[in-house]
């Protein structure tokens, strides 16, 4: 009982060390990320890099939720004779909730693995400590340009899922099943609101960035530099990184919707 | 001051497992001293301790009078650009060519226009060797050209301490001879101060001006080359002839081979 309890106090006081740990260095990678304005290539490249290949999977995922929500969407509204509110349907699904929530999950195990490992083999390397004994602090060469990508690409990826998955709604639901063309983009243009709707949506997706990325750019950063370490640290990304973006998705939704 | 770092009473342990105890050492202005010690000796923490990555629980470093202080981000990245470390393996960065890995600091460090970068870049590859590899990936070239690079990198800002960390392990005979050459060579063109970690006597001892002998986190010997040569000490002699036996036991410590297939009587 005693050992039992022992062992919960120190899994408390690990958690909690990291937690710590994790704030510290958030706060300081953000304290150094002015440096960053004078270097904005550092950036860019990065956006390039993580946009770029999350870019076909996310695309692909929101034509096929697009098709799936078109399919479903479709069948239920059927059977209460509106169907012509498919469009609206589909956009709502996927600007509020599907589009940042999905592109987050698939972010998370696209990129976000590839950040942990990436990291995680330049410490195991020595390109870390290389870098800091040249003066150069990696929180803000290396990890502060990776995060703020993330931050930016989250959004417009997000922003990409929706529009994907919008066109596959239209194209089962319209293309393939005959719901009325107008109906579909009438309803959807009059029942979406651009700041409840799009923006709240876009807002998910910019706190989504910041969890993913940072935890990813942790894992990485705190893995043990060894081929078994950085595989364990790039497992804890997604798992984390996922169980992050649910729970915060359930806190945004009943802030953002009441 | 002759001398340029200057090691006092330091102590320092990983968690309880203590790897050096009140350690005194001395490093020259415009010399090359070697560090030489078995594995797990504390050879490598000595460098790291140096360059600020790991804190001493006690005791200090100074370098050039300046105390190395891990608490002061500020000083001891200051400290840091006057030093250049070469790591065991290299440690390029693999996504950069063999010359963005050396105009790396030159980048980070000075406001130096990219044509005047670029020449620094291709002389400091002259003067290793590798002016024709400018434009391979890490990945494209052996560990011997990696670790002179590394070298090319490190000595990009002209440092005042060069550091290495067993600058030979895993080298042929040629590129073992070639990097002793350029750790003598650069240390004298530069004016700087050297501080070679490494376990390999021959090459050490045909390089450099002091060395040290550490074991089990204590300097043990210490001496120009020669002296280490005549040494009588049973750990020098041990080292420098390559013994299997002697104070470094062959065995790990613990219990006989008789107690342990229960062949021993108790008298």
């Amino acid at each position: 009982m005693i050992n039992a309890i022992g062992s919960l106090g120190f899994a408390v006081r690990t958690w909690l060390a990291n937690l710590g740990y994790a704030t510290r260095m958030f706060v300081r990678m953000l304290s150094l990320s002015f440096g960053l304005l004078r270097r904005p290539r550092l950036i860019t490249d990065q956006i390039h890099f993580i946009g770029n290949y999350s870019l076909v999977i996310i695309a692909v995922s929101g034509l096929f939720v697009g098709f799936v929500l078109g399919l479903q969407g479709y069948y239920t509204l059927n059977k209460y004779g509106s169907e012509q509110a498919l469009g609206l349907l589909v956009a709502l699904s996927l600007t509020r909730e599907l589009g940042p929530v999905v592109t987050a999950l698939l972010f998370a195990g696209r990129a976000g693995t590839s950040l942990t490992a990436e990291i995680g083999l330049m410490k195991a390397g020595e390109q870390l400590a290389a870098m800091e004994m040249m003066a150069v602090n990696p929180l803000q060469r290396v990890i502060g340009p990776r995060f703020w990508a993330g931050v930016i690409a989250m959004p417009i990826l997000a922003a990409i899922f929706s529009a994907v998955g919008i066109l596959g709604g239209y194209i089962v639901g319209v293309r393939l099943i005959g719901v009325d063309e107008g109906a579909f983009w009438s309803q959807m243009q009059g029942g979406v609101d651009v700041v409840k709707d799009v923006l709240n949506g876009v807002l998910k997706s910019v706190v989504f960035g910041f969890a993913v990325t940072f935890i990813a750019l942790y894992q990485g950063y705190e893995s043990q530099p060894t081929p078994e370490g950085v595989s364990r640290a790039t497992t804890r990304t997604v798992v984390i990184a996922s169980l992050t973006v649910l729970w915060l998705d359930f806190l945004l939704t009943a802030l953002m919707f009441n | 001051m002759s001398n340029l770092v200057e090691i006092r009473n330091l102590k320092f342990a990983y968690g309880d497992r203590p790897i050096l105890s009140d350690l005194q050492m001395d490093f020259a202005r415009g010399k090359v001293v070697a560090v030489m010690g078995g594995s797990g000796s504390g050879k490598t923490t000595i460098l790291r301790l140096i360059g600020g990555l790991l804190a001493p629980q006690e005791g200090s470093i100074t370098i050039d009078g300046t105390p190395v202080d891990t608490h002061d981000n500020d000083g001891l990245y200051k400290l840091r650009r006057r030093m250049g470390v070469l790591f065991q393996n290299g440690a390029l960065f693999t996504d950069l060519s063999v010359y963005d890995n050396v105009a790396f600091p030159l980048r980070e460090h000075t406001d130096l226009p990219e044509s005047l970068i670029r020449d620094m870049v291709l002389m400091k590859l002259q003067a290793v060797g590798l002016r024709n590899a400018a434009y391979l990936k890490p990945s494209e070239v052996s560990g011997g050209m990696a670790r002179r690079v590394a070298l090319a990198r490190a000595i990009a800002l002209d440092p005042q301490l060069i550091m290495y960390d067993e600058p030979f392990a895993g080298l042929d005979p040629i590129s073992m001879g070639v990097t002793a050459n350029l750790i003598r060579n650069l240390n004298d063109a530069l004016g700087s101060t050297s501080i070679l970690v490494s376990h390999d006597v021959d090459e050490s001892f045909s390089i450099a001006d002091y060395v040290y002998f550490l074991s089990a986190g204590k300097v043990v010997a210490q001496g120009t080359p020669n002296d280490l040569r005549a040494s009588s000490d049973p750990y020098v002699k041990q080292f420098v002839n390559a013994e299997a036996d002697g104070p470094v036991p062959f065995h790990y410590p613990g219990k006989s081979l008789a107690e342990d297939l229960g062949l021993k009587v108790d008298a």
